[in-house]
């Protein structure tokens, strides 16, 4: 049993943009991930940080085959994703779960919320019969310190983060191996955010759970996390042991995001030096020749626009994509150059 | 109250607040029953200074400030008094209100597309309330000031900004017109409501910094009602903690955070991930407080926060609200004196920094 | 603390939080909240009614259909004739009691033959999206593009006429409102998060459809249901007027209304009565729709509960003092 569990090669998901009007003509396409390459190893958390439109949300549901990936491939525990038919697919779908980031979206209004849990083992026919199931949802409610008694009744009746417990609660049902935390905890208040993170940590070691948690904020993704990785455009442009990424940024794009985070902290936010970054986030149908930061970074030289930069080692488990660390990738051919 | 008052005198000397709250009350009839949003709220602010008003959701945060501003349903029962340069707020009129709502007080609010006019130009939106408040001689004066009041606030090529439409531009550019257009009045007061909630925080970091220089720069009193403590800390002169539609704490922004008074202040902060600690505190523990915030249509009796409290030391917890008296002598980040309060009858040994400890 | 501790304490105390009422049974809790609205209330009652007389029809007529009594005609109502009798003698009041099934029956078929039809349409149409809701929807605005009557005229011309094929035809007409009211429901309904939850679950797409993307748009479905009830027994009665619909001399309300019309100056109860009872079922339709839309939506269950309660509760104190 290899210990990665879940791996992505070249991984791209791009969406057609088509024109207004009668024959929607395909004038071009949205590079959401554009080319991912990552491993998510058994029993770790991978913490995915970025900001909004860099696509790492569409990353986090293109694992899971919930949005298509139009190239590119994605292994589960040795098996291609990319390649199962429907009901293949659908049977991995017990062992490769999502926890979504609105707790008032995400639950059916009109199902209670023992029919909500009780639906992977429905779908996936586990534990049958209704008295088999009932317990099993019961056990499941108390997992997610909920009283089981809530289960007849329906979501409106409970707050958010009772609502997120439901959620988890559904995402466990099947027994899952993977998990992935798409800004699982952005809509709840700080402190019902510390009980669920809280949570969600205590199942991963009760369960052995393996976890992708997307999140835009660096601090809670840096307090789960063994390992983050660090999207931009599309891309990942870091990745790496938590405490060095959160430290020892190597990526100046990583770097500019770390120092831009408000810290809790009167007296060393009016120590930091801010790094603040030029323009704006380009548009993801039109991604710059090269490194794709180059527009915005501080440090760009002379190789940065003709090579593509391909994630290296800039200290031993560290990784990042940038030519300070060597110029190595892939050379733009000539003709897609734009201006330096 | 007016004892804790007197030590407000502002940093600029002994200048009068620019806004001075007493008593806030907001009550709201709903199919749930009458929610108390806000219950008893005071504060002032000084010229040149920046209050933050933190809470959870449901803390009345926004409802106080929407109050002050006449922008509540009609059916809202507001009461106190909100004095804006000696003039009460809540007795004015509708017409008067919208005269102070574009020239003596700006507002930023957390979705830039709800101040905006998708339809109408930004140079249009920014010009508008220029010529009508006769701050301008003719158009194209405005449209002078307009680009000036865009390139203050930082948006690139602001003379091509004026002909464009709000969904030309970016979440971020957005929030800056919806600023450019708060300060067209020569604001004294500055009110932002979760302003940077929705931006990314490279984008945020500019924002923050843009209204900070503007408020050193003019002398604006800032309001900056957010649920971030990070971004309190790094704006902030004084804090006020919201629970329950109550001041549960309030003071200089470093004694609030490196020494709560009150156990749900004290909570927040540990309930806070840090992006630096030690590498064995990483995988600490969050302590978190159990339960949710109350419904404003059902506030416990006795102290707002007892079910929540940790501490609960007393008896008369949950019988009757504690008042909120000073626990130390504090001070603003610029070393002038404001008394750092709280509302608890736990014994305030403050704690040393919440987090991590 | 140790971390353990702190977490079960933690996880204890979120529990603790979370107080749970006994639940009362699904059903019951939203009959009873029905019957507890006045307005839903006089629905049912009149809906049960009519029910009942169609049900029971000879039974409670004081005479058969038919009893033709030219003696009798054109006699205003009184003790002998509680509606009066019509221009051939026969008691409108027996008549409107019989014609009770006729405008039921109308109601229900075509009706429930659109509801089948057009629902399905638009849950395949608005779900599945691409060239199956080209096709589907194409083919709804064709029929949706005849008049209403035309239609049903063209119908009744292919099938001859008569009750069962005024309600097929009835049935056709409102077919496409069905399939875009439901498409348009479903369209908002399956961008959701919680579908995508469900799928992200293992949820079949059969499964999304009929357990969650269905009972989220049905609000709008139901409205419109109670609304083409009501017009189902306008357009029969509209057909029967043309002399395609029901057959004298068999009674519908409709055929009565149109009957009655050239008498209404001097025998205007003959029009009045059959009228009155279109209109109180047609009302009543609309009454029930609205109060089983509100039931079934458990937020607003919730909320009627919480207001019933609470008014309970303000008149217990005002009973007291």
């Amino acid at each position: 049993m290899s210990d990665v569990l879940v791996r992505a090669r070249g991984l791209q998901v791009h969406f057609p943009v088509r024109a207004r009007g009668l024959r929607r003509r395909r004038t071009g396409e949205v590079r959401a991930v554009d080319g991912v390459d990552l491993e998510i190893r058994r029993g770790e958390t991978l913490g995915l940080v970025g900001e909004s439109g860099c696509g790492k949300s569409t990353l986090g549901n293109a694992l899971l085959r919930l949005v298509e990936p139009t190239g590119g491939r994605v292994e589960f525990d040795g098996t291609d994703v990319t390649a199962l038919r429907a009901r293949e697919l659908r049977a991995l779908r017990r062992r490769a779960v999502m926890v979504f980031q609105d707790p008032y979206a995400s639950l059916d209004p009109r199902a209670t919320v023992g029919q909500t849990v009780a639906e992977p083992l429905r779908v996936h026919g586990l534990h049958p019969g209704a008295a088999a199931r009932a317990a099993r949802v019961a056990e499941l409610l108390e997992l997610v310190g909920l009283d089981p008694a809530a289960a007849p009744r329906y979501p409106h009746e409970f707050s958010g983060g009772q609502r997120q417990r439901v959620g988890i609660a559904r995402a466990l049902a099947g027994e899952p191996d993977f998990v992935v935390c798409d800004e699982a905890v952005a809509s709840l208040d700080v402190s019902v955010q510390a009980q669920v993170l809280n949570l969600l940590r205590e199942l991963q070691q009760r369960l052995g759970l393996t976890y992708l948690f997307v999140s835009h904020d660096l601090a809670a993704v840096r307090h789960v996390s063994d390992r983050i990785a660090v999207m931009y455009l599309g891309r990942v442009v870091e990745v790496g042991d938590a405490d060095a990424v959160s430290t020892r940024p190597q990526h100046p794009y990583a770097q500019a995001l770390l120092s831009a985070v408000p810290l809790p902290d009167p007296a060393a936010e009016r120590r930091r030096e801010r790094i603040v970054l030029r323009g704006e986030v380009p548009s993801a149908t039109r991604v710059p020749s090269g490194c794709r930061f180059r527009t915005r970074c501080p440090r760009a030289f002379a190789p940065c626009p003709d090579v593509d930069p391909a994630l290296q080692e800039a200290e031993p488990g560290h990784r990042a994509a940038c030519h300070l660390h060597g110029v190595v990738g892939t050379p733009v051919p000539a003709e897609q150059r734009g201006p330096a | 109250m007016s004892a804790g008052r007197t030590g407000h005198a502002g940093r600029a000397g002994d200048a009068q607040p620019v806004l001075e709250v007493q008593d806030l009350r907001v009550e709201l009839d709903t199919p749930r029953g009458t929610a108390s949003i806000v219950n008893g709220l005071s504060y002032s602010v000084a010229p040149g200074e920046t209050v933050a008003v933190v809470g959870e959701s449901g803390s009345g945060k926004s409802v106080s400030v929407m109050a002050l501003l006449g922008l509540l349903p009609a059916h809202a029962r507001v009461g106190g008094r909100a004095l804006f340069r000696g003039r009460d707020l809540l007795a004015m009129g509708e017409p008067e209100l919208r005269q102070v709502r574009g020239d003596g007080i700006g507002m930023v609010f957390q979705d830039p597309m709800t101040s905006l006019n998708p339809v109408l130009t930004v140079g249009r939106q920014i010009t508008e309330g220029l010529l009508a408040h006769g701050r301008v001689a003719g158009g194209r004066q405005a449209r002078e000031r307009a680009a000036q009041l865009l390139a203050d606030v930082g948006l690139p090529d602001p003379r091509a900004a004026l002909g464009r439409f709000p969904h030309e531009l970016s979440g971020g550019m957005r929030q800056r017109v919806v600023i450019a257009i708060a300060l067209s009045g020569d604001p004294a007061l500055l009110i932002a409501d979760e302003a940077t909630t929705a931006l990314d925080v490279t984008v945020q970091a500019q924002i923050l910094e843009l209204v900070d220089g503007l408020r050193a720069e003019h002398g604006t009193g800032v309001v900056w009602i957010t649920h971030d403590l990070g971004v309190v800390a790094g704006t902030a002169d004084r804090v006020l903690v919201l629970y329950g539609g109550r001041c549960v704490e309030d003071g200089g922004v470093d004694d609030v955070f490196e020494r709560p008074a009150h156990p749900y202040t004290q909570g927040l902060l540990g309930a806070l991930p840090q992006l630096h600690d030690g590498p064995g505190g990483r995988r600490s523990e969050l302590v978190a407080i159990a339960g949710a915030p109350p419904p404003p249509t059902d506030l416990p009796p006795g102290c707002v926060f007892h079910p929540r409290c940790p501490v609960r030391g007393d008896e008369r917890c949950a019988l009757e609200q504690p008042p909120l008296v000073p626990v130390a002598l504090g001070a603003r980040p610029d070393g002038t004196a404001v008394p750092h309060r709280a509302a608890t009858f736990h014994d305030t040994a403050p704690g040393t920094g919440g987090a991590g400890s | 603390m140790s971390a353990a501790g702190t977490a079960a304490g933690s996880a204890a105390g979120a529990a603790g939080a979370v107080r749970v009422r006994p639940p009362r049974g699904r059903f019951t809790s939203a009959l009873r909240l029905l019957l507890s609205s006045p307005r839903t209330l006089f629905a049912l009652v009149v809906v049960v009614g009519v029910v009942l007389l169609a049900l029971l029809d000879e039974q409670v007529a004081p005479t058969g259909y038919n009893e033709v009594d030219v003696a009798q005609r054109l006699l205003a109502p009184g003790a002998d004739h509680w509606f009066g009798t019509d221009d051939l003698g026969r008691d409108v009041l027996s008549r409107v009691v019989l014609g009770a099934a006729v405008s039921l029956q109308v109601g229900a078929v075509a009706v429930g033959f659109s509801l089948v039809c057009g629902v399905t349409a638009g849950l395949l149409a608005g779900y599945y999206g691409r060239w199956l809701d080209t096709v589907l929807m194409r083919l709804m605005d064709v029929l949706f593009a005849f008049p209403a009557m035309l239609l049903a005229i063209a119908v009744i011309a292919v099938l001859g006429p008569g009750t069962t094929n005024a309600m097929i035809a009835i049935g056709l007409t409102y077919t496409p409102v069905f399939a875009r009211v439901t498409r348009a429901a479903v369209l908002g309904v399956k961008e959701s998060v919680y579908v995508r939850a469900s799928r992200s679950v293992g949820a079949s797409d059969a499964r999304l459809l009929l357990r969650h993307v269905l009972p989220n748009a049905a609000p709008p479905i139901i409205v419109q249901t109670s609304v083409s009830l009501a017009f189902a027994v306008l357009a029969e009665a509209a057909l029967s007027f043309v002399g395609l619909g029901t057959q004298p001399p068999a009674p519908s309300w409709g055929r009565m209304l149109s009957e009655g019309r050239g008498h209404l100056e001097d025998a205007w109860w003959m029009a009045v009565f059959p009228g009155l009872a279109i209109v109180l079922l047609v009302l009543a339709f609309n009454l029930l729709g609205d109060g089983l839309r509100d039931v079934l939506d458990p937020q607003q269950r919730s909320a009627l509960e919480a207001a019933r309660s609470r008014s309970r509760r303000a008149r217990r104190r005002g009973g007291r003092s």
